[in-house]
């Protein structure tokens, strides 16, 4: 009798075990809040504001997509990773979207099946020094000891950039963001490298931000973005449009301030009425989306632009390459239509 | 019926049919855990493949004890995280021991002030975790020694920086070959010579000081030869230049702190474990050895710890074993062990976190495997000879 229970318990999970195969979109909306995986902090891009609450350009995007699927944008549960563990993290199910300033390579696409579903932001990895290091281009930087964080693509375009000037470096590598600070700081590394953005962060939380210099050189293309698991082409579809409305929002000049007028009247721009779920655009039962699903996004989380300016610009990071083509940039969207 | 409750109630078969039933469980267990691992693999749309590892790493690797740069494989990546996993213990094991014996011997002292010291030492060393330990360590060195700028010098051919300390390097060079002819020929002579008194005194009873007359044969055949062939050995000496020094030995701020965490954490243990050994010897020993003469000190090297040993080699041999795992907390500050290289960086770049793992948990299971080997080859020949 017991044995049989036993068995009966053993295939029991054997079966739960194998019946985890729902769409993801469904799985949010059962749940009724979408879990995203998110830096363990980095100013700007994920980190805890003075309530408490998670912010920042990457949180951002969590939020867009919780309110484009959910209409709310706080109905989001935040899980941390290390650039160590994120990929794992997502490839269990710890969460449907990795917002992490993630870098997309041939490699983590294709072998590790992940599907990135654009790019948000781009980086490069640079080099900070003390001023007082009186050096002015990395390419001075022959011998020195050298802070970098693991689990990133920085160590392979680190080995390259020194190998390529025939320069030899010590590498200090360090698991998470804030050891690696400390240790600059101590002194037990000259230079400190990451994605630019990355630095522009670090720096913003020094005692003395104008101690610190980031060196001219970029080494590295660095495009990060959000990044879903393969095999749910709904979701993956989902995610990489949300993250477009809010880049055709800014292109369109839709703010959170104005975007609830703007979809109460019939504009001249069809591509905006489209966008705003005036005009019926082709396709979006298909995603399993409600016509406001972008007004909730713009409304609740903001435009592209707007999102880039309240959590980027205080670490005195520019629009450069992330500014929108029309604006010298590179974020060309497709058309909504 | 009859034939089965028969079965059921020998004890010799119920312990069978009892255990085939158990293995049955097992293995159906064990097989579902690799089956389900699989399914969910596929429907990840991934695979379990080790290529990774003969593909070049790309990274570089700031302490490698075996020729190695950025275009080796994942494979030699490792096994230099490996050494220097193997380092790291080695040193770490020595100070260990050394530090351990001596605090526990010191704690059963009569002195009541050395007795208390090393009673608090333990009790504050094996309290703390090793995490902090390993953590203060780097954090003392890596903040109070200064800048390489400013480096402490000793005599200007030693230096402490937060960098790391820096040794002259001994270079060999032609003639050194007497050298080492002569200290093969030191040791073997300090043998012979050792298993000669040995014999002469269970002979005849007369005691040579065998341990200094050895101690100055190794000592100065060496340094014979090494006047005799001309002084063929130079060195090296550190010197800064740019940011760093260059050349001589050089002791990383990591390697340093985790030897020093680890050697005086494991040591609180050891410490303890010496105590223990000491005081389950009966009293009656000590006194018997007291009695017919013997000094204090030989009593202790003569008659208790031959006798102690059995007791403590077992638990020291789980330290040595703590003291090797415990070392893979490495990655916290930076130390590129085995779980740094091929557990760190080789998974990042790769993805292959269930391959990587499944490699480095398989290498710390042998090397755990050697050590304990080792140790139970050295108990079995301590142990208590029935004659």
């Amino acid at each position: 009798m017991k044995i049989k229970m036993l068995l009966a318990g053993i295939t029991a999970g054997v079966m739960f075990a194998g019946s985890v195969l729902a769409s993801t979109l469904d799985d949010v909306r059962a749940r009724g809040k979408l879990n995203c995986i998110i830096n363990t902090g980095l100013a700007g891009f994920a980190a805890p504001d003075d309530k408490g609450n998670w912010a920042g350009f990457d949180v951002d995007f969590c939020k867009a997509v919780a309110a484009a699927t959910l209409g709310d944008a706080n109905k989001v549960n935040y899980t941390t990773a290390t650039g160590k563990t994120r990929f794992t993290k997502l490839a269990a199910g710890e969460g449907e979207i990795l917002s992490r300033n993630t870098t997309w390579t041939f490699s983590r696409d294709v072998d590790l099946s992940q599907t990135f579903i654009g790019v948000n932001y781009y980086d490069g990895q640079g080099f900070m020094v003390p001023k007082s290091l009186g050096v002015k281009s990395a390419k001075e930087l022959d011998g020195a000891s050298v802070c970098i964080q693991t689990g990133t693509t920085t160590e392979l375009n680190l080995a390259e950039f020194f190998a390529g000037n025939n320069m030899k470096y010590n590498a200090v590598p360090i698991e998470t963001n804030a050891e690696a600070q400390e240790l600059y700081k101590a002194g037990r590394c000259d230079v400190y490298t990451t994605d630019a953005s990355g630095l522009y962060a670090t720096m913003i939380s020094f005692d003395n931000p104008s101690d610190h210099m980031v060196l001219p050189e970029i080494v590295s293309k660095e495009p990060l973005g959000p990044v879903v698991r393969h095999g749910d082409d709904q979701w993956a579809d989902i995610v990489s449009w949300v993250l477009r409305a809010m880049m055709a929002a800014e292109e369109k000049g839709i703010t959170s301030k104005n975007v609830k007028q703007l979809a109460s009247q019939d504009n001249k721009d069809k591509e905006i009425n489209r966008l705003l779920g005036k005009d019926p655009l082709q396709g979006l039962s298909k995603l399993g989306l409600s016509a406001d699903w972008a007004v909730n996004v713009i409304s609740q989380v903001g435009n592209y632009g707007e999102s880039f300016e309240k959590h980027l610009y205080p670490l005195t990071i520019k629009r450069g390459m992330n500014a929108l083509y029309k604006d010298g940039g590179l974020h060309y969207i497709p058309p909504i239509k | 019926m009859t034939f089965f409750s028969n079965i059921w109630r020998n004890e010799k078969s119920r312990e069978i049919i009892v255990q085939i039933i158990v293995l049955f469980f097992l293995g159906w267990f064990i097989s579902w855990l690799v089956m389900n691992v699989n399914a969910n693999f596929k429907a990840l749309g991934k695979d379990i493949s080790f290529e990774f590892l003969f593909i070049p790493a790309g990274y570089d690797i700031n302490q490698y004890l075996i020729e190695y740069n950025n275009r080796d494989s994942h494979l030699r990546a490792g096994i230099v995280g490996l050494l220097n996993t193997g380092l790291v213990a080695f040193f770490g094991i020595i100070l260990a021991t050394v530090l351990g014996f001596s605090l526990g011997i010191i704690r059963l002292s009569k002195n009541w002030l050395a007795s208390k010291i090393a009673y608090w030492y333990i009790e504050f060393s094996r309290n703390v975790p090793i995490l902090l330990h390993i953590l203060l360590w780097h954090g003392i060195i890596i903040n109070t020694l200064p800048h390489p700028k400013k480096a402490i010098s000793l005599g200007d051919v030693t230096f402490l920086s937060n960098r790391g300390f820096y040794i002259p390097k001994p270079l060999t060079e032609n003639g050194i070959e007497l050298v080492y002819l002569f200290t093969v020929i030191g040791v073997i002579f300090a043998v012979l010579f050792a298993k000669y008194c040995k014999r002469k005194q269970d002979l005849t009873g007369v005691q040579y000081p065998v341990f200094w007359i050895n101690f100055t044969v190794i000592l100065s055949f060496p340094l014979i030869a090494f006047f005799l062939s001309g002084m063929p050995i130079s060195f090296e000496i550190p010197a800064l230049k740019g940011f760093n020094f260059r050349g001589g030995m050089h002791m990383s701020p990591e390697l340093a702190a985790l030897t020093f965490a680890l050697g005086i954490y494991t040591a609180a243990f050891i410490a303890e474990i010496v105590r223990a050994g000491i005081l389950a010897i009966d009293k009656g020993q000590r006194e018997a050895a007291e009695s017919i003469g013997l000094k204090a000190s030989k009593v202790m090297n003569l008659v208790i710890l031959p006798q102690a040993r059995r007791v403590i080699i077992p638990p020291l041999t789980s330290q040595y074993l703590n003291l090797t795992k415990n070392s893979s907390l490495a990655i916290a500050i930076g130390y590129m062990d085995l779980v740094a290289t091929l557990g760190g960086i080789s998974l990042n770049q790769t993805g292959r976190e269930m391959e990587t793992m499944l490699i480095v948990m398989l290498i710390y299971l042998s090397v755990s495997l050697t050590i304990s080997a080792f140790m139970n080859w050295y108990n079995n020949k301590v142990k208590l000879v029935g004659r």
